[in-house]
């Protein structure tokens, strides 16, 4: 999964996609992940880094990361490229 | 850089709630880097905001309104052209272009004031009521639509489009109808307004995105700016909306700019649906009130269109900026009776 292209994300979370100009704001751990996206990891990077960074079990961690992920391909943040 | 001095004439200065695009695109014309344009505003109404707002309208004089036909026009701006020399005259009201385009030419030879219309013909393939022709010749997705002079007709369409559809005017106004009785209740109200025919179109499901562009005449798109509503008005007008990057909805309306050979502003509304397709709701045939988005994400669209007027050639604006906002707000000025007299007996100020 990618972060569309032209997608922008600042530095406090907020999210601008000029295709749809749409708006969001997410917390640290969604930039946290955003960062990662946009950096190419595969989600299984970026799962342990999850797990690492806020000391998280897998568990819980996979079903944030999946929930985060869904809800950013419903807004047509992300694609499957 | 000294600035050339010229003289635009404009309508469309009803800057209310449903706003003209008189004033944006007056302010952008402000705005030209190589022109120093002093404003004639023509007005139909005593109360149009424009005719009061000093530091963008110079000088103001009234118009016979468009009921009145081309030849009461042509005489009230010869009457403007013996008191101005106009160089450039920009109409911007959908139901007085008829009358312009009729009078264009006599306009430049008799009175040397320059327009950029588009012909007669031009302008007629993409009334509302054309529509369904208009996508098919030049390769666009439109929903379908009807043209009606009896409510009775509306039983007829049910067996083709389903509810809710949409009732519209020939010039403004669209509404929602959820079934039969709505529907009736709309066409009355339409006719009382705007008159015959009322058009029946499919309602098509999606977000509503539009673009506001510019043609040669010649078959180029000089520049497009496409936009999203962020806030509507209880009559559906953009209120705040934001700039867009949607290269396949530019594409799509390049296309129809190109191909019909479009000369002067537009506005082309479209709906985009679920599933990423753009069907063409309608295409305005001057600047939309929200013109001046363009202005502030670099592209003048108003300055172009003058400059094609006075026979220059303009180079096709090749990007802009997305995520430009819009806001619009209300704000009081205050008139003396007096300015208001002066227009209501004497028809300028």
């Amino acid at each position: 999964m990618k972060v569309r292209k032209n997608i922008a994300i600042s530095e406090n979370g907020f999210i601008f996609n000029p295709l749809t100009g749409d708006s969001f704001s997410v917390n640290e751990t969604g930039v946290f992940i955003l960062q990662k996206l946009k950096e190419e990891e595969s989600e299984a990077t970026i799962l342990q880094n999850l797990m690492d960074e806020y000391e998280l079990d897998a568990h819980t961690a996979e079903k944030d990361l999946n929930d985060f992920l869904s809800m950013l391909q419903n807004y047509q943040l992300t694609t499957n490229e | 850089m000294n600035k050339r001095k010229i003289t635009v004439a404009a309508t469309g200065l009803n800057n209310i709630d449903s706003p003209g695009p008189g004033i944006p695109v007056i302010r952008g014309l402000k705005e030209s880097e190589t022109l120093d344009i002093r404003i004639v505003g023509l007005s139909y109404e005593t109360l149009e905001p424009g005719i009061y707002m000093h530091d963008l309208v110079d000088k103001v004089y009234q118009l016979p309104l468009p009921t009145a036909g081309s030849a009461v026009l042509k005489e009230r701006l010869r009457y403007i052209a013996s008191q101005e020399k106009i160089d450039v005259l920009i109409p911007n009201f959908d139901a007085e272009l008829h009358n312009f385009i009729k009078i264009q030419d006599d306009l430049k030879n008799e009175l040397n004031i320059a327009t950029f219309l588009p012909s007669q013909a031009i302008f007629d393939e993409r009334q509302k009521s054309e529509l369904g022709k208009f996508g098919e010749k030049y390769g666009v997705k439109v929903p379908e639509s009807h043209m009606i002079n009896q409510v009775t007709e509306i039983r007829k369409l049910e067996e083709s489009l389903h509810y809710p559809m949409v009732i519209k005017g020939r010039y403004y106004d669209a509404y929602i109808a959820l079934t039969y009785e709505q529907a009736s209740n709309y066409f009355y109200k339409i006719i009382a307004k705007w008159g015959y025919p009322v058009i029946v179109q499919e309602f098509v499901t999606g977000t509503e995105v539009n673009v506001t562009a510019i043609g040669d005449g010649k078959g180029t798109c000089i520049g497009a700016v496409a936009m999203r509503k962020l806030y509507i008005t209880d009559k559906g007008k953009a209120w705040s909306g934001i700039s867009l990057e949607d290269d396949e909805l530019l594409d799509i309306s390049k296309r129809v700019i190109e191909n019909s050979k479009w000369r002067g502003g537009c506005e082309l509304e479209f709906i985009k649906t679920k599933d990423d397709e753009y069907y063409l709701l309608e295409m305005n045939p001057r600047f939309p009130a929200w013109v001046y988005l363009a202005n502030g994400c670099g592209q003048n669209h108003p300055e172009a269109l003058v400059k094609m007027a006075l026979g220059e050639e303009v180079k096709p604006f090749t990007n802009y900026q997305s995520g430009k906002m819009f806001i619009r707000y209300s704000y009081d000025l205050i008139v003396d009776i007096s300015e208001f007299q002066q227009i209501s007996t004497m028809g300028e100020r």
